[in-house]
């Protein structure tokens, strides 16, 4: 299925929640979604006969600035041979985005990951704890407005 | 050993013997974890009841170096040490994917040497990946053989960039270096001495009774679960399914050649198990021995720097690419705004994915097959940790 | 001090005699601890292996600390690793001696400007006898490297104590 076919069955199946698609003046094109119908979107994605996307290829945090985070899901067909690109925009404040990782399974380390380095909350996710940094490591490292910390545990940290 | 229960054990007068579980640690420094792995297990005896990895202890700040980094150039050094056993296609990957937000091409020449750079750089990974596993289950003789090879492979690479290990060759737009004149003969003469060294390992390993006993039957993975975890390279392809990004993703000229892709069939024991995984990286040397040498014949002449722009500037948005490197999918998520300095750059590695499947498959064997599993997957930290 | 104790404080023939012969035995089976971080440690494990062999000078790699004399820091220390580096230099026995092999074990290496979990330098943790640098060295460097710490135990003595 083309990337049109793909954003139009979305649209039609959910209609106001899918907030824009992107075709013009990108690479890539992308679908972005509102962030508390994540779940819904991505469980229709897997089980919708014609669309079945089994493949989470990557699923990465983004920090946009202006006090917006955001959570980029790329997908991938094995059996259909299509891809898709799908975005959602979250608010600094407060980031919570619904976790996937019932429905593609390699999820789970990737938003352990994203909350790691961004903050950003998975609701209901089975493991949210840091994956990378130790657990007490001060701060989300890769938002912009990240401090590297002079003293962790006794060791000098910067040069 | 195929993952049943321990049996109750009974003393003489038939009363049942209290047991409880324990929690053991496969530290980060252990001389079978590939690098600094912790594993957490809870074992009943010896049988494993859950197994928890721990990763992190090389975490060594790519995203942020790449964010600031002043051109995109100065990002492929980082690039090498992210998997350092095979450097060539972890640059390449990032390459493509400037190029692809770029829109550039590269000339016939670069993509010849691309393709062959990256095919030994494949076979060189699989030597080690292949030396350590039979280390790992006892065998020494295997670990020599295969960097003896290897070092022939790394006679080339320094022959041609300078350095054995992390070569910062492959740039956007092009390479860093042309080809010495010697290089083709040396590298026909490579492939004529490396094949029959590839039936003096199946000798000497893979179809050895005792390597079988340990590694076949053992860390199932079937296909259905690979793919929702996401699994790629040998992993998926020891499970039985066809899927190779060369063929069903293709970039440069993977086309343009004559090989197959091979998968595990159970030979020995199941579908899946760690010895088709290592079955398929065997018959994958042999197969990038056939691109090379068909690349080798063909490769045309030409400059191999002209298409490296002078500022690299690519417009404001965002772009995956994804390459098929020794351990699977590597995938490069690039956000650009606009300035030469790169804005966000993921990198989604193979082995990351890959090691998640771990506690999935070795449930109910012994902490001896464990070993042999977190080998068969082929993991190195610093693509892991990132 | 009578003059029996005074035999055994200074520098003289049995001690300088005893002192060669000690330190003879310990450079020359100096056992390492495989203690592979990052890149470097694929650049000793191809010194271990059969193009540059590393077994010709004693040396042969232990899994253990406690039956080990000589810890090659392969590879970037990051900060959630460096508490156990500290314990296992701890586990070892004396005498005990460090190489910090490539940039990164030396002063943090590429990622001495923006690492935030990278520690720059092993010594900021533990003690270190040898500095290797390079990115990764090459297997030679890494064998000088274990020369020049040759070199220094031979230099070692019963009376003068060692840093």
């Amino acid at each position: 299925m083309t990337f049109q076919e793909i954003s139009g069955r979305l649209q039609a199946l959910f209609g106001d929640s899918v907030l824009e698609v992107k075709t013009e003046g990108v690479v890539d094109p992308y679908v972005k979604v509102a962030p508390a119908k994540v779940h819904e979107i991505a469980l229709a994605l897997r089980d919708e006969p014609d669309l079945r996307f089994d493949y989470l290829m990557c699923l990465s945090g983004v920090d946009h600035g202006r006090e917006l985070l955001g959570a980029v899901y790329h997908l991938s067909s094995m059996a259909r041979g299509h891809k898709l690109t799908m975005k959602t925009d979250l608010p600094a404040s407060d980031p919570r985005v619904p976790t996937v990782s019932d429905i593609w399974p390699t999820a789970n380390w990737h938003e352990r990951e994203a909350w790691d380095m961004f903050g950003i909350v998975f609701m209901n996710h089975p493991d949210p704890r840091r994956i990378l940094l130790p657990e007490d490591y001060p701060g989300h490292p890769l938002r912009k407005d990240f401090k590297v910390p002079e003293f962790y545990n006794g060791m000098k940290v910067p040069y | 050993m195929n993952g049943t229960a321990a049996p109750t054990i009974r003393t003489s007068t038939g009363r049942a013997i209290r047991t409880e579980e324990m929690v053991l640690n496969m530290g980060p420094q252990h001389p079978s974890t590939h690098g600094v792995l912790r594993l957490e297990l809870v074992v009943d005896g010896e049988i494993i009841v859950d197994v928890i990895p721990h990763i992190g202890y090389l975490h060594r700040c790519f995203e942020k170096h790449c964010e600031a980094m002043t051109n995109y150039q100065q990002v492929i050094p980082y690039c090498d040490r992210m998997d350092y056993i095979a450097s060539m296609n972890m640059d390449w990957a990032y390459a493509l994917t400037a190029e692809k937000m770029l829109g550039i091409r590269v000339p016939e020449r670069v993509e010849y040497i691309r393709v062959i750079m990256g095919e030994l750089q494949r076979i060189a990974s699989h030597l080690i990946a292949l030396g350590t596993y039979g280390l790992d289950v006892g065998a020494f003789t295997p670990f020599l053989f295969m960097f003896r090879d290897r070092e022939m492979i790394l006679d080339l690479f320094e022959m041609t960039c300078g350095a054995r290990l992390l070569y910062n060759y492959i740039w956007i737009g092009g390479v860093s270096h042309d080809l010495p004149p010697e290089f083709v003969p040396r590298a026909r003469e490579f492939c004529r001495y490396f094949r029959p060294n590839i039936k003096e390992f199946n000798d000497l390993l893979t179809y050895n009774e005792i390597f079988i006993k340990r590694t076949a039957n053992v860390g199932i993975l079937p296909a259905d679960v690979a793919i929702s975890y996401a699994c790629s390279g040998p992993m998926l392809r020891g499970s039985g399914v066809k899927w190779d990004l060369r063929k069903n993703d293709p970039y440069s000229i993977y086309d343009r050649f004559d090989w197959d892709v091979p998968v595990g069939k159970g030979e020995y024991g199941t579908v899946g198990d760690c010895w088709d995984r290592y079955m398929v990286r065997i018959r994958e040397m042999e197969q990038s021995l056939n691109i090379i040498e068909q690349a080798l014949d063909r490769i045309p002449e030409g400059d191999v720097m002209s298409a490296v722009p002078k500022r690299i500037r690519p417009a404001a948005g965002d772009v995956y690419v994804r390459s098929e490197s020794p351990r699977g999918e590597i995938g490069f998520y690039i956000v650009s705004d606009g300035t030469g300095s790169p804005y966000r750059v993921k990198a989604r590695s193979p082995a990351f994915v890959n090691l998640s499947v771990v506690p999935e498959i070795s449930r109910g064997y012994m902490i001896a097959d464990l070993v042999a599993i977190v080998g068969s997957v082929d993991i190195v930290l610093g693509e892991v940790d990132r | 001090m009578g003059l029996l104790d005074r035999q055994f404080n200074n520098s003289n023939v049995i001690i300088t005699s005893l002192d060669d012969l000690l330190n003879w035995a310990r450079l020359s089976s100096l056992w390492q601890m495989q203690f592979g971080l990052a890149c470097c440690a694929i650049e000793m494990m191809a010194a271990a292996a059969s193009h540059y062999d590393f077994d010709r000078f004693g040396v042969i790699p232990r899994a253990t600390p406690r039956q080990s004399d000589v810890m090659i820091v392969a590879g970037t220390v990051t900060l959630k690793m460096a508490s156990r580096i500290k314990r296992l230099y701890d586990q070892m026995s004396e005498p005990r001696y460090v190489i910090s092999m490539g940039s990164c074990s030396n002063c943090g290496g590429p990622y001495w400007e923006h690492g935030y979990h990278v520690l720059k330098g092993v010594d900021r943790v533990i003690p270190v006898d040898v500095y290797v640098p390079g990115c990764p060295p090459r297997p030679e460097a890494l064998m000088e490297g274990l020369i020049k710490l040759q070199e220094k135990i031979r230099r070692e003595s019963l009376v003068k104590k060692s840093a």
